[in-house]
């Protein structure tokens, strides 16, 4: 990619400073997101991929939550370093997000339409009756039917799927260039969850904004990705393109999450797992935070952590052995507990 | 679609609908709005309703007690109209107590629509039509004249008028301050919230009654009495606010983690913004329990202040003004029919509280 990136997060560091001690949800995480694009975010819970988008929203709690260090580029500012007042004009005008639980996520004393209005008239400065105008055209581009019907409605009265309709809706309402969706299909059912995915991917072509896409689920970022981080235990292990990440995952991690997906080709008694869980971010093991549950950690991976290196031109990954994964790809082995594939 | 709409008309009952029906379950509650209602009505209506005009005195009639009205007269004979019977004060000349005799002569019959003392409605319509009262020449004190010969009962609907509207306005006063006060500390909660809820707690550590003495005693008697009636809706309500900004506190801490306040943030509003748009309307019902809740409490705290002369001031009346004239036990014993506004007060406070309890039942949606 030779465009200018539109975000360009350099070794974000947010702590959370508890009883218990510091907690490093993100810390030192790099990625860029060029205009258009759609960059993918994938870990498990508790990884900080959460944290590094509402990082960006600059809307982690504080206390307990501090943005320590890095910086996050946007449009030649530091958001880290602009003050509450110009980050509310940057939020919903240039960077909007939409949230995982559609059913919280709108007002539920006012109509729906009150609500995209509402943002409309607040960032756009528009009059009441135009607002509403616009209110039923973004509506009408997010696939809901009967929107001048609608537009009066209660969030009670409309299905999880409409609900997070209306909230890209919201979210797109002032043309930003960057949209943040965290999770935004998880509480969805998988027919749901493909139309909304199709929908954004259309909207994110005609409107030429960039999508950072977060979740868990690799179905999603296959779906919808141009580019992937894996994020694990606020790092991130893994970047690169979609195509690449799917076809030759460099670090032992993705390479799990990836066997741990069921497969329509392949014929497999009991899927891998990783084993263990992510390590609790109060006391993170030393060296490589991935040890305690990698099958190829020794020496090295104990005791110092590795850099996220260019394993290939654009496939960066942060292993030490992650050479010693690709002879073992090639041979056709598995490094996860064998449990008896039949071909 | 016209066909849908009315279809889907027919099927789900709108919230209000849902209310409503809950509400009209609670009986007693049910009776208590009709009350509260009725109440209204004759504070708003007070000169329509008061057959004597409640500042003019009458040196004739002072003490008199309540007159009752008669359907039939000495020789026993059923009259369809009741009438009241002339009456004469006089004296004992033993213990020169008042004594009335009734003089059978005299026969006045009650009627309805009369024209009586002269008005102003609301300060604009002229008028002297009232409700009822007896023909030229008698008299009706249903619940019998105070030490000036002042009609007991024009007075008490005179009164209702300051002691509701006291209670009302307090009472939305200290829903105002407490929501908000309420919804800056549970939204911002941490620092912010322990600092405002010790200062709440200062406010109800001290003493209620002490605390309303001293602040309703630095209003000046010299004061028009709009000013004074201002002055005691301050004082009721920054004794009251207190308890609202605890109870809505309590629910917006539950708000603020809900995805909608993160979704208004994202959309670049402000926390101000937040609090009153989309945190406090999601507590609105039960801001407006606690608000029918307090009324009550506050009209006692009003008749507290005037019955301790520290509240309204006469010439204005209130139910605590009324009461302050019962202070002493010769009075009582003498003329017991001054203490009627305390009924007053009490059946009052009852209506309003079974009022509220209804209106609690009705907007929980879990009482269904």
């Amino acid at each position: 990619m030779s465009k200018e990136a539109l975000v360009e997060v350099k070794n974000l560091q947010t702590y959370f400073y508890t009883e218990e001690g510091v907690v490093k949800a993100v810390d030192g995480v790099d990625y860029e997101i060029y205009p258009g694009e759609t960059l993918g975010i994938v870990g498990e819970s508790g990884c900080g991929k959460s944290v590094t988008s509402l990082s960006i929203m600059r809307l982690v709690e504080s206390p307990p939550g501090k943005i320590e260090g890095g910086e996050i580029n946007f449009q030649g500012k530091d958001l880290t370093k602009l003050s509450e007042k110009e980050m509310r004009k940057i939020r919903g005008n240039d960077i909007s997000m939409i949230f995982q639980e559609p059913m919280t996520s709108l007002n539920p004393v006012y109509t729906v339409g009150d609500q995209i209005i509402e943002a409309i008239m607040l960032h756009k400065g528009v009059k009441r009756k135009e607002a509403r105008q616009q209110a039923i055209e973004m509506l009408q581009k997010v696939g809901i039917p009967l929107p001048e019907q609608r537009v009066d409605e209660y969030p009670h009265q409309l299905s999880g799927g409409m609900r997070q309709r209306v909230m890209i809706a919201m979210a797109l309402s002032c043309d930003p260039q960057l949209l943040i969706a965290d999770e935004p299909t998880t509480a969805l059912d998988v027919t749901i969850q493909a139309q909304i995915l199709e929908l954004m991917n259309s909207l994110k072509e005609s409107y030429g904004m960039a999508i950072m896409m977060i979740t868990h689920d690799l179905g999603v970022i296959a779906e919808v990705s141009d580019r992937v981080a894996v994020m694990y235990a606020g790092k991130v292990v893994e970047y690169t393109d979609v195509d690449s990440l799917f076809e030759d995952p460099k670090h032992p991690y993705t390479w799990g999450l990836m066997n741990s997906i069921p497969k329509l080709d392949k014929d497999v008694e009991r899927l891998e797992a990783i084993p263990g869980s992510v390590p609790s971010p109060l006391n993170f093991p030393e060296g490589c935070k991935f040890n305690t549950r990698c099958p190829l950690a020794e020496g090295k991976c104990f005791t110092d952590e590795p850099e996220l290196i260019d394993a290939e031109a654009g496939h960066k990954v942060r292993c030490w052995r992650y050479k010693d994964l690709e002879e073992i790809k090639a041979r056709g082995e598995r490094i996860y507990a064998d449990q008896g594939v039949k071909e | 679609m016209e066909k849908v709409k009315k279809e889907k008309e027919k099927k789900y009952l709108s919230n209000r609908a849902k209310i409503w029906r809950r509400y009209k379950k609670h009986k007693l509650g049910m009776f208590g709005g009709l009350v509260v209602l009725l109440l209204l009505v004759l504070s708003i209506f007070a000169p329509f309703f008061s057959p004597y005009d409640y500042t003019k005195p009458n040196y004739e009639g002072a003490y008199m007690p309540p007159q009752p009205l008669n359907f039939k007269d000495e020789t026993g004979k059923f009259n369809l109209i009741p009438f009241t019977y002339g009456i004469k004060q006089g004296m004992d000349p033993e213990t020169w107590a008042r004594t009335f005799e009734i003089n059978p002569e005299q026969k006045y019959k009650l009627k309805f629509m009369i024209r009586g003392w002269d008005y102003e409605l609301f300060g604009i319509f002229k008028s002297n039509l009232h409700l009822f009262g007896v023909e030229k020449g008698g008299s009706f004190h249903p619940f019998g004249t105070d030490k000036l010969g002042r009609d007991i009962f024009s007075r008490i609907i005179f009164g209702s008028r300051i002691s509701i509207f006291i209670a009302f306005f307090g009472s939305l006063l200290s829903a105002v301050i407490g929501s908000l006060v309420g919804g800056i500390s549970g939204y911002f909660s941490g620092k912010t919230d322990l600092f405002i809820q010790r200062i709440i707690e200062m406010f109800q550590l001290f003493p209620q009654l002490p605390l309303m003495m001293a602040l309703s005693a630095a209003i000046p008697t010299t004061w028009p009495p709009i000013l004074i009636f201002i002055g005691i809706v301050v004082v009721l309500s920054l004794i009251q606010w207190t308890f609202l900004a605890r109870e809505v506190r309590a629910i917006v801490l539950s708000y603020r983690e809900q995805e909608f306040v993160k979704a208004a943030q994202a959309l670049g509003a402000n926390h101000l913004y937040i609090i009153i748009r989309h945190v406090i309307p999601n507590c609105l019902s039960h801001i407006i329990v606690v608000m029918t809740l307090t009324i009550p409490s506050l009209i006692l705290a009003e008749s507290t202040l005037s019955y301790l002369g520290l509240g309204i001031q006469p010439p204005m009346v209130s139910w605590g003004v009324l009461l302050q004239e019962a202070s002493n036990i010769q009075t009582i014993g003498q003329h017991p029919w001054i203490m009627i506004p305390g009924a007053f007060i009490f059946f009052t406070v009852l209506s309003i509280n079974f009022f509220g309890d209804g209106v609690r039942d009705a907007l929980d949606p879990k009482s269904n």
